[in-house]
């Protein structure tokens, strides 16, 4: 039996035939997978076949132009956005907070935890936690915006490029983060190319962007 | 609430901090200010008969200055998207920025308003009222200013496209901030005046978390 301690409601999302528009060009179409507890999406494709809109669909910032998303077991009375953690190409790091205030304000903004130094230190940044983000250097600052993932749970975490700017040991960290959470029950759904350590193979399902593109190019 | 009070002290630790706006809006105010009377001229009755005004407009520019980087930043690294995840709605969020931001620039402001009343020779009675009318006023012109901030939100270098679409809706504010002290009217129409302030205040604070929240999602699409 496969521990839940991350999506104790069992959620799943369903995606079928998603679909965008953007100023009249359809910028990929006919998306479709279902993610269930456990498992790892991987969005792959070409640069510039969509896999940031498609992301950005999911999560409900982008008007969809066709096709259907749909959480299964969340709560009616809550909404959608509060199962997710987002992180995007801009880590939302504030340079003039210190490294622990910037993740205490997402631990209170999302209702998560009240100490957010195991977080600090699952991202190797204990040692400076009390100065000013703007000393990080560009993997540091991604490695702490990556950590406001540790801070709340939520079950579906949704990664654009997480490991951009990242160094190997970060690719690596990344990976067992993403590893670890879909091993509690948590989904992840990740624009990446890195290769996730220690999950079957049948808990990652691999989704290709851009065919249409593809097609309208050739 | 803890959530709206994390946004709360977050923007009030970036205001304070290196960087931040606090200060650069208050001596912009009170040098703004200083400056009338080398151009008006040392008359001291006419600087009494003028300073609500002055003090009004000076306020009016000072607080234009701080208006873009309200949600400006925020959109640019990422923050603002994250922020829209929370369980708080978007236009709680937009109340909470609103208030850290009136609190840092506006209250600065208002606390200084005596430095500039000497040198406008206002009597204490109308720097007590010119006070007065700035704490009713301003959360008005933070609003409207939010709108401006939010519609520009996408466009670089919107930082001087924002006071243009502000400053005409910050007139009616105006006129009902100075004349709600002016001398020489009569007294029922200050009163009536102070009144029209705080109806627009009231007004745009129900009206702006809404319209602000619309443009920054449209931004972000």
């Amino acid at each position: 039996m496969r521990k839940n301690g991350k999506n104790p409601e069992n959620i799943a999302l369903n995606v079928t035939d998603l679909a965008c528009e953007r100023g009249g060009f359809e910028i990929f179409a006919n998306v479709s997978f279902t993610a269930k507890p456990g498992e790892v999406i991987l969005l792959r494709g070409p640069n510039g076949a969509g896999k940031s809109t498609c992301l950005a669909t999911l999560y409900g910032v982008l008007p969809k132009s066709a096709g259907d998303i749909s959480f299964e077991n969340i709560d009616p009375e809550r909404e959608p956005r509060e199962y997710l953690h987002i992180v995007g190409h801009v880590p939302g790091v504030k340079t003039t907070l210190t490294v622990k205030e910037n993740l205490s304000f997402w631990a209170q903004l999302y209702g998560g935890t009240e100490n957010v130094l195991p977080a600090i230190e699952a991202a190797g940044l204990d040692a400076i936690q009390d100065s000013e983000a703007s000393i990080l250097s560009a993997g540091q600052t991604r490695r702490l915006g990556l950590a406001r993932l540790l801070v709340a749970n939520r079950p579906i975490w949704i990664l654009d490029e997480p490991t951009s700017a990242l160094d190997k040991q970060g690719d690596q960290w990344v990976g067992q983060l993403i590893a670890d959470h879909c091993a509690e029950g948590g989904i992840v759904i990740a624009a990446t190319h890195l290769e996730i350590p220690h999950l079957a193979p049948e808990a990652v399902k691999t989704v290709m962007i851009g065919q249409t593109a593809m097609d309208h190019a050739s | 609430m803890k959530p709206f009070l994390a946004v709360l002290t977050r923007d009030m630790k970036l205001a304070t901090r290196i960087g931040g706006d606090s200060l650069t809006v208050l001596l912009f105010y009170i040098m703004t200010g200083a400056i009338m009377p080398f151009a008006i001229g040392p008359d001291k009755d006419q600087l009494a008969q003028l300073g609500p005004a002055i003090i009004w407009i000076s306020a009016l520019l000072s607080l234009l200055l701080a208006l873009d980087r309200l949600f400006r930043m925020d959109h640019e690294d990422g923050s603002l998207l994250a922020m829209r995840q929370a369980s708080l709605p978007l236009e709680m969020i937009v109340v909470a920025k609103i208030c850290a931001h009136w609190v840092t620039t506006a209250l600065p402001l208002i606390v200084a308003t005596p430095v500039l009343a000497i040198l406008l020779n206002l009597e204490i009675d109308q720097t007590l009222r010119v006070i007065f009318t700035l704490l009713v006023g301003t959360p008005a012109l933070i609003c409207f200013g939010a709108i401006g901030a939010a519609v520009t939100v996408s466009i670089k270098r919107g930082g001087l496209i924002a006071p243009i679409l502000i400053l005409p809706l910050s007139i009616p504010t105006l006129i009902f901030g100075v004349s709600a002290v002016s001398s020489g009217a009569i007294a029922n129409a200050q009163d009536a005046a102070l009144l029209f302030l705080a109806g627009f205040t009231l007004l745009s604070l129900v009206f702006t978390p809404f319209a602000a929240a619309l443009a920054l999602k449209m931004a972000a699409e």
